[in-house]
């Protein structure tokens, strides 16, 4: 996630204070919707947003915890639990999500697409 | 290819049933056709409970025939035809309708009739005896114009005649010839302290009298004279003496019978002719009749063994008539030789008189083997003296342990489970072993309520109900399937458990909880049940930022999230009851905001395919035209669906209407494990299908019944009557004290009509706790549910005032613009989602 090259150009995106910690917002990003997610010490991590099981754009609005050591977010609607930091679905060996780097640049919640 | 058999069984009573039941089973190449004759005007129904028939339960209720069972089985049953001759040597029956019906065998399955002892008077009006429904009937009518009545006979069925009595509101007297009451299965201590437990009750009990006469009464319709010079007048006079055998038929066909009545049968529950069986209550066997249900079930099983010739069949080799049964709330129990006639045997007994408890057994001279018991006022351990008995396992080396109460810290003396051999019989009423459970559990069966559906253990009296619990948590131990409670990897407490730790600890917050009792983040199981808990407990604003992350999408959004991730809003509208003002307001809500709209179920109205970004505009129009947040979305209450009731249908008999508003007003915002249904039916016929509800009101001529624990759904079931004709402050209590009780012990997610099965004790415990406050919480309860009513807001007003808590509702936190996957398409005037085909074409990604 943080293997970002010093040219890369984010983009700001909200205030870290607009995520409740254990929650995520989503974001519109040329025309790429991205769910962030604030965790323990304002930790940060960004997944695609739509879902595949349900085929709508809900992750934001997913519970955060983790599982088995992993931080994770469960889809609103059918559960299935995605890996923050790969994107990997628990439940389902075949189905991964996009990441995107993100940051938390002195409260600014920052992008890199 | 042969011929079928023919099987005709005379009488259709629960043991007859039963017989009809293991045949049908095991006629699986249809070589038996099968024919019953059933005097009385209704199928078989379950005599064990009939003084239910008084508190509430119909004939319906009753019924041991599932429907379509006599169809699916191919059975003819002769209904309201008696059977009324039988001719041996050309194999006949003929009925009182005058069919004639051949037969292969015949099975004799006609019960016993109370006997009427022939005291001069006894065939007076209103003198009645206490067997059908049919006599339930008559009881029924003849009480309508009495004040005061009496039963004659102190036996069981006696006492359950007084129950009745004492249900239908009369003063209610019990008549005994011998000396205590329940004389063959209690000894003269527990007779004493039973007739005291129950004069408590406000029956009055009268031991010793012989009844000489009965009469015309002074102030009522009839006066008892008795042989020591006393009298009492009564209006209802039930004979409840005993049984005799009905064995009529058989004499007149000359069956051989024993001197004192009954058909005499062998181990086969053969009679003297080899192609008639006898079965159940008509049947003698070693010059025993056998009163009681469980035997009776036992000759039907070997019956149709022996005519299904099944490989070993079953022999009938006598029964235990060991009893446990409630009589009017008192537990009574007998066990084996309650009166220590065995030689050389040795009693020892307990007497608390603080406790109105009376507790006995009866060992071998030798101490070793446990013979008898008595036991008064409490009956607990019932289900462990009996198995020491049956299996006749050694006592232990001080057997009054087994009776003597149990000091905290002290080890229990009972029998663990674990020794009981496989072959225990541990529901004597279905015969199912201990072996059998155990099977069922390794099947899967770990839940009771499912054990108990496969193997039908603890299914009929109900006395194994605790000893099959015990079987089910050993065997699960043993087979190292951990009797987890844990809800999941964080926190290692069951949603009761949960419950009890943030009452006691004043716990307001997860991360309180989690710091004190659990461990890691939390995830989606844990966080809901914990802010579900936390608003039963506290009912604070759930979108509070320490409570808004624990909640489900649902909840955070108060709107229901549907398949494309837009939401459905329903406004609350108590009772269903909706001006046309407010009809209009949600109409032109629906119409500016192009939402699909649908009646639901509970009387209200849902609107779907709000985007979350516009759910603050749409409640902020709902609000100001006078609506409340429905909870559509929680697992809370959600509506007292009502029929029109008194004050507009010709046939109500009190407002249900006004009833549902004023409790969904009441309850409104009470979060639970589950989410809670309600009904108020104005009368019997019963429009607002209040008996598939969490909670069902019925109005009666006497005030209202309260029902609880049914459901409609996936697995539907009937309520259960809770209490009857109570006046609104009572029917408001119970509910507050029944609500928070199921709301402090479920597991979560657990609907209360999964709630009751497994609930130790069952409606028998919900009443004792609801309606005698047996555990002394009753206060408690109503005060806990006070608090949530006091702290009622409505969430979505709330959130409107609020413009921090408004931005949380943009789909976007940088843009304004909305989800462009979100695309309908019109159907039947309204939008509905478009399919994925259709969206392609519509809107290429």
């Amino acid at each position: 996630m943080t293997d970002v090259t010093s040219n890369t150009s984010w983009t700001a995106v909200c205030q870290t204070s607009d995520i409740l910690p254990f929650s995520g917002v989503c974001a519109l990003v040329n025309d790429t919707q991205i769910a962030i997610f604030r965790t323990k010490d304002d930790q940060l991590w960004a997944i695609n947003n739509f879902d595949p099981f349900s085929d709508a754009n809900v992750l934001s609005r997913g519970i955060v915890g983790d599982l088995e050591g992993k931080l994770v977010v469960a889809s609103p609607i059918f559960k299935q639990h995605f890996d923050l930091e790969t994107g990997q679905c628990l439940e389902d060996d075949s189905v991964q999500l996009q990441t995107f780097s993100v940051r938390n640049n002195d409260g600014q919640v920052e992008l890199a697409l | 290819m042969n011929k079928k058999q023919r099987v005709v069984v005379i009488g259709n009573g629960m043991v007859g049933h039963k017989f009809l039941e293991v045949m049908a089973e095991g006629n699986t190449n249809n070589e038996f056709e099968l024919i019953t004759f059933c005097e009385e005007s209704r199928v078989a129904y379950d005599r064990v409970h009939l003084s239910e028939f008084f508190s509430g339960k119909s004939a319906e209720d009753l019924s041991l025939v599932p429907e379509g069972f006599y169809e699916t089985h191919n059975i003819t049953a002769y209904i309201g035809d008696k059977a009324e001759s039988i001719d041996r040597a050309n194999k006949q029956v003929t009925s009182a309708s005058g069919k004639v019906v051949s037969y292969d065998k015949l099975i004799l399955a006609m019960g016993s009739f109370p006997f009427v002892p022939p005291v001069p008077g006894h065939e007076r009006d209103n003198c009645l005896v206490y067997r059908t429904i049919d006599d339930l009937e008559a009881i029924t009518a003849a009480a309508k114009n009495a004040t005061v009545g009496a039963v004659v006979g102190g036996g069981l069925l006696g006492l359950e005649a007084a129950k009745a009595l004492k249900d239908l509101g009369l003063k209610t007297h019990v008549v005994e010839f011998s000396p205590r009451l329940m004389a063959v299965q209690v000894d003269e201590s527990g007779g004493a302290l039973l007739k005291r437990k129950i004069e408590a009750l406000g029956v009055s009990v009268h031991t010793g009298k012989n009844t000489q006469s009965i009469t015309d009464g002074d102030q009522h319709k009839h006066v008892m004279s008795f042989a020591d010079g006393e009298k009492l007048e009564t209006d209802i006079i039930l004979f409840s003496a005993g049984i005799r055998p009905r064995d009529e038929l058989a004499r007149e066909c000359e069956l051989e019978l024993g001197e004192r009545g009954g058909i005499k049968i062998n181990n086969a529950c053969q009679t003297s002719d080899e192609d008639i069986y006898a079965i159940g209550e008509v049947a003698l066997w070693d010059n025993k009749i056998f009163g009681l249900v469980s035997p009776g079930y036992q000759m039907a099983s070997v019956a149709a063994e022996q005519v299904l010739a099944t490989q070993d069949a079953k022999e009938f080799t006598g029964a235990d008539m060991s009893t446990k049964l409630k009589l009017m709330g008192v537990d009574v129990a007998s066990i084996g030789d309650a009166h220590a006639k065995t030689p050389g045997a040795k009693a020892y007994s307990l007497i608390d008189e603080s406790n109105d408890i009376y507790k006995k057994i009866v060992v071998s001279e030798d101490g070793k083997q446990l013979l008898g018991s008595v036991l008064i006022g409490n009956a607990d351990e019932y289900g462990n003296l009996l198995q020491f008995m049956l299996n006749s396992m050694e006592l232990p080396e001080h057997p009054e342990d087994l009776i003597l109460p149990q000091r905290e810290g002290s080890a229990s003396v009972g029998l663990g489970v674990d020794a009981l051999p496989q072959s225990a019989v541990i529901c004597s009423c279905n015969n199912v072993t201990k072996g059998d459970l155990c099977a069922a559990i390794e099947g899967g069966a770990v839940e009771i309520s499912e054990l108990k559906a496969c193997t039908k253990a603890a299914t009929s009296c109900g006395g194994c109900a605790a000893l099959t619990k015990q079987v089910l948590d050993n065997e699960l131990e043993k087979q190292g399937i951990e009797v987890k409670k844990d809800i999941c990897e964080h926190i290692p407490y069951s949603r009761q458990e949960i419950y009890h730790l943030v009452r006691v600890g004043k716990i307001k917050t997860f991360a309180e909880f989690l710091s004190t009792h659990g461990k890691g983040f939390g995830c989606d199981i844990c966080k809901p049940t914990v802010a579900s808990v936390l608003a039963s407990c506290w009912n604070g604003y759930i979108l509070e930022d320490e409570l808004a992350t624990l909640q489900d999408t649902n909840d955070y959004f108060m709107a229901n999230m549907q398949k494309n991730g837009t939401y459905s809003v329903v406004p609350r509208v108590p009772g269903g009851e909706i001006t046309p003002d407010k009809l209009i307001a949600i109409g032109s809500v629906a119409k500016e905001f192009d939402l699909y709209t649908k009646i639901t179920g509970g009387q209200r109205i849902d609107l779907f395919g709000a985007q979350s970004h516009q759910l603050p505009e749409i409640w902020k129009k709902l609000i100001d035209a006078g609506f409340e947040t429905g909870h559509a979305y929680g697992k809370s209450v959600r509506t007292v669906k009502s029929c029109v009731g008194s004050t507009w249908c010709r046939y109500g008999v009190d407002d249900s209407v006004g009833l549902s508003i004023e409790i969904e007003n009441r309850y409104k915002g009470l979060r639970s494990p589950h989410k809670l249904k309600f009904a108020v039916s104005g009368c019997t016929r019963e429009c607002a299908e209040a008996q598939s509800k969490d909670v069902g009101i019925i109005a009666t001529e006497n005030g209202w019944n309260l029902y609880v624990c049914g459901n409609g759904g996936m697995k539907p079931r009937h309520t259960d009557l809770l209490a009857s004709d109570l006046d609104k402050e009572t029917l408001i209590k119970y509910i507050d004290r029944f609500l928070m009780f199921y709301v402090r012990t479920s597991d979560r997610l657990q609907r209360t009509s999964v709630w009751m099965d497994n609930l130790e004790g069952g409606l028998e415990y919900l009443k004792q706790v609801v309606c005698e406050d047996s555990l002394g919480l009753a206060k408690e309860l109503e005060s806990e549910m006070q608090s949530v009513i006091g702290t009622y807001q409505c969430e979505w007003k709330t959130t409107i005032e609020d413009p921090e808590k408004m931005k949380r509702f943009s789909h976007f936190v940088n843009t304004d613009v909305s989800d462009n996957n979100v695309v309908y398409v019109k159907e039947r005037e309204q939008i509905r989602p478009a399919r994925k085909e259709e969206r392609i074409e519509i809107a290429p990604a």
